[in-house]
C-alpha cells in the first residue's frame, strides 16, 4: 500500500471519512496465519461469530475463506472451532513468505 | 475612531473578548489573569456577549474543554499565567496538533518555586515548542491589537493553528493606561464569521479528531505544523496591514527603533521595549548610536527579517525575562544568535537576563547594558557572554 505524503493527508491527524478503518489493512501485524481443513470443517460457523475482525468470510452459510488483508492472525478461530473438529491450525506467517 | 479610555491591560483584553463574542470561554482563575475572565464573566451575566462561559475546576480542564468547543466547530478563546498554563501543558500540544485555532490570552508570570505571582516570561516560553503562535505585547493596547488580530491569524486557511498572545503581568495586566477601543461593529466586520474546517457538530459529516497516529503517519502530521507556522508568517503581516487600514496603528514581526545606523542595540520583548526606548532617546541626545528592537512575533520565529535588520550593529544585547537553565543563556538569545550566524559580518552579541519573578528594570539598568555594549564595540572584548542583570552578589 502506498502510503500518503503531508501534503495529501488531512491536517491534524483528522479523520475525515466514516467507517475507513476498512482501509486499514491490520494484515500486516499478522504473524500466524489461519489455515482450515476443508474435509474436517463441519460449518457451524462458530469462527465467523468469534473473529474480531469480521475476517471468516461466508457464502450461502458456508465458510469459503478468510480475508487476509484484514486477518490479524489472533488465533481465536482456532480456539473457538469446536474441540471435536478443530479444523483450523494456526500458520507461522513466515512459512508463506516469498524469498 | 473609536473611543480613547483609560484601562488596564486585562480590562482591555475582556473588552476585545466582549467585542469578539466567541462561542465558548472555557477558564479557571489564577494571578494575573483573573480579572480578565471575571470581567467577562460580567459580560456574559449582563447578556452582552452570547458566549457560553464554562467554569472549570483546573486549566487542564479549561484547555480540554476550549479543545472540545474548538473542535465541535467554535470560535473559542480563554485566559491564563503561569502555573495555569504550566497545568495546560499536555492539552497545549494536543490543540495545536488538532489544528484548533483557539485564542489564549497569556499574562506572563513567574514559574513557582518559591511561590512567585509577579512578571518574567518563563510560563510562555517554556511552552514555545507546543505549536502554539506566541505574539508578545508592549502595552494595553497593543494587547488589545493583537487579540484581535489573533483570531484572524489562527483561523486562516493554510494557518489554522492556536494563538497566545503575551502580555506581561501585572506590568501590563494591572496598570492603567490610556490607549484607544475601536467600535464594535468595526471589530465584528473586522473578524469576520468563524472558519471551522471539520466542526464536530456537522453530524452529516462525521470526523475522528485525536486518532492514534503511529510510526507510518505522525511524521507527516509534524510536517504540516511545521508549513502551518511557516505560512502564519506571511498572514500575520498581512493581517496586520488590514488592522492598519482599521486603527491606524501597524504591526510587524518586530518593531524597529533608531536601528538604520545604529551601532550597539537591545533586543527585548514585551514591556521592558517602552523602557528601553527612553534610555535610546537619552543615548541619541548624547550622541551615541545606540538603537532597539521590540521583538513582537516569537512563533513563528522571523529568522530572516531579524538578521536582515541587526546585520549592521556591532554589538547587540539580547534581553531574556525567562532563564533556560542548562543551556548557555535564555531562549531569545540563542534563537536571535543562530538567526544572526550566517551573517558576513555578524555582530557580537551578548545576554542578559533580567526582571525574573517581576524584578523591576530600570531606565539605569538599562544603561548599563548600553555602556557595556558601547565597551565591547571599541575593544571587541565580550567579558561575559550570559550574566544576569540587577542580581546582588
Ligand atoms: S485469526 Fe483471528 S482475525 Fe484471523 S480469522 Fe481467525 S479469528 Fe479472525
Ligand atoms: S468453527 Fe471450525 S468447524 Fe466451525 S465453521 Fe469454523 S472452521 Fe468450520
Amino acid at each position: 500500500m502506498r502510503l500518503k505524503g503531508w501534503k495529501e493527508i488531512p491536517i491534524g491527524g483528522l479523520i475525515i471519512e466514516a467507517g475507513n478503518s476498512e482501509e486499514y489493512q491490520t494484515g500486516s501485524w499478522r504473524s500466524f496465519r489461519p489455515i482450515r481443513d476443508e474435509a474436517k470443517c463441519i460449518h457451524c460457523l462458530l469462527c465467523w461469530v468469534y473473529c474480531p475482525d469480521s475476517s471468516v468470510i461466508v457464502e450461502d452459510g458456508k465458510v469459503v475463506g478468510v480475508d487476509l488483508e484484514h486477518c490479524k492472525g489472533c488465533g481465536i478461530c482456532a480456539k473457538e472451532c469446536p474441540p471435536k473438529v478443530q479444523a483450523i491450525t494456526m500458520v507461522e506467517e513466515a512459512e508463506f513468505a516469498e524469498y | 475612531m473609536g473611543k480613547i479610555v483609560a484601562m488596564t491591560g486585562n480590562i482591555a483584553i475582556a473588552e476585545a473578548m466582549r467585542q469578539i463574542n466567541p462561542d465558548v470561554c472555557a477558564a479557571y482563575p489564577i494571578t494575573p489573569s483573573t480579572e480578565i475572565m471575571q470581567e467577562f464573566a460580567n459580560f456574559v451575566a449582563d447578556g452582552l456577549v452570547a458566549s457560553e462561559l464554562v467554569a472549570v475546576e483546573s486549566e487542564h480542564s479549561a484547555m480540554s474543554a476550549c479543545i472540545g468547543a474548538s473542535a465541535a466547530g467554535g470560535r473559542v478563546m480563554t485566559a491564563t499565567s503561569s502555573q495555569g498554563l504550566a497545568l495546560m501543558w499536555e492539552m497545549l500540544y494536543v490543540a495545536a496538533s488538532s489544528r484548533l485555532p483557539i485564542v489564549m490570552t497569556v499574562v506572563n508570570r513567574a514559574l513557582n518555586a518559591p511561590l512567585n505571582i509577579h512578571c518574567d516570561h518563563s510560563d510562555s516560553m517554556g511552552a514555545r515548542d507546543s505549536g502554539w503562535i506566541q505574539i508578545y505585547s508592549e502595552n494595553a493596547q497593543e494587547a488589545y491589537d493583537n487579540l484581535i488580530q489573533a483570531i484572524r491569524i489562527g483561523q486562516y486557511s493554510g494557518v489554522r493553528l492556536p494563538v497566545m498572545v503575551c502580555l506581561d503581568g501585572f506590568i501590563i495586566s494591572h496598570s492603567i493606561e490610556r490607549m484607544e477601543l475601536l467600535d464594535d461593529e468595526k471589530i465584528q466586520r473586522f473578524i469576520g464569521p468563524h472558519v471551522s474546517y471539520y466542526p464536530l457538530l456537522d453530524t452529516e459529516h462525521p470526523v475522528t479528531y485525536g486518532p492514534i497516529d503511529l510510526q507510518d503517519y505522525y511524521t507527516e502530521h509534524k510536517r504540516q505544523q511545521v508549513e502551518a507556522m511557516k505560512n502564519a508568517k506571511e498572514v500575520i503581516l498581512e493581517i496586520a496591514e488590514e488592522f492598519k487600514a482599521l486603527s491606524g496603528r501597524g504591526y510587524g514581526f518586530f518593531r524597529e527603533y533608531c536601528l538604520k545606523d545604529a551601532e550597539i542595540a537591545i533586543l527585548v520583548l514585551g514591556s521592558a521595549g517602552g523602557t528601553a526606548q527612553a534610555v535610546v532617546d537619552k543615548l541619541r541626545a548624547e550622541g551615541v548610536k545606540a538603537g532597539l528592537l521590540k521583538l513582537r512575533v516569537f512563533r513563528p520565529f522571523p529568522l530572516e527579517e531579524l538578521a536582515e535588520s541587526l546585520k549592521n550593529l556591532k554589538v547587540l544585547a539580547v534581553l531574556d525575562r525567562s532563564d533556560s537553565f542548562g543551556a548557555v543563556g535564555g531562549p531569545v538569545f540563542n534563537e536571535v544568535r543562530s538567526a544572526l550566524f550566517d551573517l558576513k559580518k555578524p555582530p557580537k552579541v551578548i545576554n542578559y537576563i533580567y526582571g525574573l519573578g517581576g524584578r523591576d528594570l530600570g531606565l539605569e539598568d538599562i544603561e548599563r547594558v548600553y555602556q557595556e555594549l558601547q565597551k565591547i564595540a571599541s575593544n571587541g572584548q565580550i567579558t561575559k557572554l550570559v550574566d544576569y542583570l540587577t542580581v546582588r552578589e
